[in-house]
């Protein structure tokens, strides 16, 4: 690469694809950094070559959607407007004002890194899955709802034979039918909230059939599958020596606590559970971004508060492909004009913005009416673990917030180390959070991923 | 840290204390720092003393039952290296002075280097072993003292700015406003780190406490390979430097949780919170000749945190002659940790009217011209200095 790219996309999932393809074709020059071997992101993860799948389609909806974006992208890398760079795991992005830099770490190694130079950067990083502990989410056969869904769509293969799905939120309904279809055994759907809950917001409702046909579409599906659907209720434990076998569940009031004799045993081998979503904002935070609660702070045109740099999709907070597909678009078409030192018509994309506003209005219900079940750290016991990567007890937590007077996530995460592991603290943040009785907020990640002292030491050479 | 150690000692010495905080426990430099307890790094004079007898109460401390484990104390010895023969010159120099002032200071030939650390790099032309030095997880020992202190009858109050120091009508200090309510004593002890200057202001005096942020990198959890607290002999320059440029010198120690921590930057640009890339760069390359494993392993994460230093680089500890009830415990730099110890136990001294073990005077608060402050980042609203995760 000789030319200096103007803008660099990092994510190439719904937003970052669809920012790509808007920019592109209004002449800006894109790099398209993502860390998957294929683009797509989560959401329309392929399978690894090499497996023979002939039946992805089946795992995928909105298969006509992914296809105009996979043959849009293929067209602009064929006319040199956009390079992609697969297998790149962006570690950190610095710079200001029209030159940035965005460094990544070579897969699967991880041991080089390339420096990626761009007059402006879009953040499409997405989000992450939400877990919350139990006594037993740490045997083995408990997965993630997103990663039992990522087995499927990228490795064709189920996480057991009988499941159980659990938690809240509207990921919960694709797993189950993915890992019906697929030839699993889904025992139950075990799903916290109150569906009445929504109830109270019909207007907003009324104006997504397309939502509701799609929930109806998915009830309909669990039904021929004769999948049993458990509303208000949630998994209070996981059981099993050495392995998971079995799971009990039961049914809550309206306080959030269970009621007395509503526990029931679930024979399985694997439970999928999730409890939502949170946005990925470590790069955004290490440039200095400012945040509104737990994602990327943006305009109406996408961008950050910060010169040069836009955010997409789920990194700006969680609301599904469609809406990260709107966003995406407007920002390329901000992009495109904004490099050109002109303020994009607000013609070119006001059907995009239509659509965001419905839909950041549609999941902001979701939002509320899928939120944890209250009281659930009542049910998280003593000994149960909390941050796996340093093996920290809910105990210790408890101890250091009564005995030792720390009153926030830090104080807890410097006394007992929960967070200070491999994974920094994605997976324990929320849980801690709710141990210590204050709201999670997003953690400051220097580097967004753990990057070799030997690359971090070395000058970046010119781009690659 | 100082303000744990401070009550502490005041405790034990029969006095009721209570412990205000705006943040919580550990919340401010304390919880970006490494756990320093060096008497390597001190060049002979009072911060050397201070640091001399602040090790051996810790020590004493870590002897307690229960005490050393918890805190995470490591007697474990530092071990300065020089690369060059100049650097080994003054090194060699610098540690016959501090001999001579009581430190244990042992040369180390370059052929032994690697009997005590078998990780370093070749080629480095010496070292010097200091058994003195020592380390503590610092949230850790702030949250274990307070609480050494609490069983002894200490109160805790977090999460409770001081909006004001009261004053009697003659002037003396007659306790403090927080937004919950006043608490009434007949001393205050300004031990706010950071936030020195303000909670002097605060009294009517200045107290010109001004920050210098450090980047800390921390790495992986390894097996131990990293015995000592290892430095290059430019550290001691870097610690005593007025210059306002950055400043990196590495600084290599293992953890007993597994992670080396890498420091140290020294910059002086007021309360700039934001990521500097550059300076986690020069910190690794450093860290990486010390030590050339460390190439392979992965950095984690990195934090900063602001050093609170006044311009002489020595603290401000004991009682201020401009205001009756007033005493300072604060401007320890990147040693605040090290020095708590000897810190309180002086504050306890003085508070409770018993001559110090050490002679205040260069610790004087009022040894700066009388100027109201105008420094960088500062200003009638108190400024989020709130650093990141330590170790």
């Amino acid at each position: 690469m000789t030319e200096r790219p103007g803008l660099v996309v990092i994510g190439a999932g719904p937003a970052g694809l669809a920012a790509t393809l808007a920019a592109a074709a209004r002449g800006v020059r894109v790099t398209l950094v993502d860390a998957a071997p294929e683009a797509g992101g989560q959401f329309h993860r392929q399978p690894g070559a090499g497996l023979g799948a002939r039946r992805t389609r089946a795992l995928h909806h909105g298969w006509r959607t992914w296809e105009r974006l996979r043959d849009g992208l293929a067209a602009h890398i064929a006319a040199g407007r956009v390079t992609h760079l697969a297998d790149h795991h962006v570690w950190c992005v610095e710079g200001a004002r029209g030159a940035f830099t965005a460094h990544a770490l070579l897969g699967p190694g991880q041991e080089e890194s390339v420096a990626v130079r761009a007059d402006a950067v879009l953040l499409a990083t997405g989000g992450y899955e939400k877990v919350l502990p139990f006594p037993g989410w740490t045997l083995p056969g408990v997965v993630t709802a997103g990663g039992a869904q990522a087995m499927l769509k990228g490795g064709l293969v189920l996480p057991g034979r009988t499941a159980v799905v659990a938690g809240t939120g509207p990921l919960l309904l694709p797993v189950a039918v993915g890992l019906a279809d697929a030839g699993a055994k889904v025992a139950a759907l075990v799903e916290s909230a109150d569906p009445r809950a929504f109830v109270r917001h019909a207007r907003v409702l009324a104006a997504h059939p397309d939502k509701l046909a799609e929930g109806a579409r998915y009830a309909a599906r669990l039904a021929r599958h004769r999948v049993g659907v458990h509303v208000r209720h949630t998994v209070v434990a996981a059981h099993g020596t050495g392995r998971l076998d079995a799971v009990t569940v039961a049914a809550l009031d309206a306080d959030g606590r269970v009621r007395d004799g509503s526990e029931r045993r679930i024979p399985c081998d694997s439970l999928a559970v999730g409890h939502g979503m949170l946005p990925h904002t470590d790069l955004a935070e290490t440039l200095g971004c400012r945040l509104d609660g737990t994602g990327v702070a943006v305009d109406d045109e996408q961008r950050t508060d910060v010169p040069g740099v836009w955010a997409a999709g789920e990194t700006t907070g969680i609301g599904g492909a469609a809406l990260s597909l709107a966003e995406g678009r407007i920002a390329g078409l901000s992009v495109a004009a904004r490099l050109d030192s002109r303020a994009p018509e607000p013609g070119s994309y006001a059907e995009a913005a239509g659509a965001r506003a419905g839909l950041r209005e549609f999941f902001a219900v979701v939002d509320r009416v899928c939120a944890p079940p209250a009281r659930w750290t009542e049910r998280v016991g003593d000994d149960t673990q909390v941050c796996r990567c340093e093996e920290v007890s809910a105990a210790a937590v408890r101890e250091a917030v009564d005995g030792l007077g720390a009153g926030d996530v830090r104080t807890v995460k410097l006394l007992t180390r929960a967070g200070m592991g491999w994974c920094q603290g994605r997976m324990c943040g929320p849980a801690v959070a709710g141990l210590t009785g204050c709201p999670p907020t997003p953690a400051r990640r220097p580097f967004a991923r753990p990057v070799p002292l030997g690359v971090l030491a070395r000058e970046p050479d010119a781009s690659p | 840290m100082v303000g744990a150690a401070c009550a502490l000692y005041a405790t034990r010495a029969g006095l009721r204390a209570v412990v205000v905080d705006r943040g919580p426990v550990g919340g401010g430099t304390t919880g970006a720092g490494e756990g320093n307890l060096l008497v390597s790094d001190k060049e002979p004079g009072p911060e050397l003393e201070l640091a001399l007898l602040s090790g051996r109460l810790w020590a004493g401390l870590a002897a307690e039952p229960g005490v050393g484990e918890s805190v995470e104390y490591e007697a474990k010895g530092g071990l300065v290296v020089a690369s060059a023969s100049e650097g080994l010159t003054a090194l060699e120099g610098l540690a016959a002075a501090q001999r001579a002032a009581g430190v244990e200071a042992v040369p180390v030939a370059p052929d032994r280097l690697h009997d005590l650390e078998p990780y370093l790099a070749p080629g480095l032309a010496g070292g010097v072993l200091y058994p003195q030095d020592a380390q503590v997880m610092p949230a850790l020992a702030a949250a274990r003292l307070l609480r050494l202190a609490r069983t002894a009858g200490a109160r805790l109050r977090t999460g409770r700015p001081v909006t004001q120091v009261l004053r009697t009508a003659s002037g003396a200090v007659r306790g403090v406003r927080t937004p919950h309510g006043d608490i009434h004593a007949p001393a205050v002890v300004n031990a706010a780190g950071t936030w020195g200057g303000e909670v002097a202001a605060l009294a009517g005096v200045s107290l010109p406490v001004l920050p210098r942020r450090g980047f800390v990198l921390v790495t992986e959890p390894l097996p131990p390979r990293v015995r000592h607290k290892v430095y290059a002999a430019d550290y001691v320059a870097d610690v005593a430097s007025d210059s306002a440029a950055l400043q990196t010198s590495p600084v290599v120690e293992g953890t007993a949780a597994g992670p080396v921590l890498i420091g140290a930057s020294r910059e002086r640009i007021g309360f700039d919170r934001s990521f500097s890339l550059p300076v986690t760069r020069r910190l690794a390359a450093e860290a990486t000749l010390l030590f050339p494993f460390l190439e392979r392993v992965r950095a984690l994460r990195a934090y900063q945190g602001f050093r609170p230093y006044l311009p002489d680089h020595l603290p401000a500890v004991g009682p201020d002659a401009r205001v009756p009830g007033l005493f300072h415990a604060c401007g320890h730099e990147g040693a605040g940790i090290g020095l708590a110890t000897g810190t309180g136990h002086l504050i306890a001294q003085v508070l409770t009217d018993r001559a110090p073990d050490l002679d205040l005077t260069p610790f004087r608060p009022d040894r700066f011209p009388d100027t109201s402050p105008a420094f960088p980042g500062t200003s009638a609203a108190f400024p989020d200095t709130s650093p990141e995760e330590g170790p």
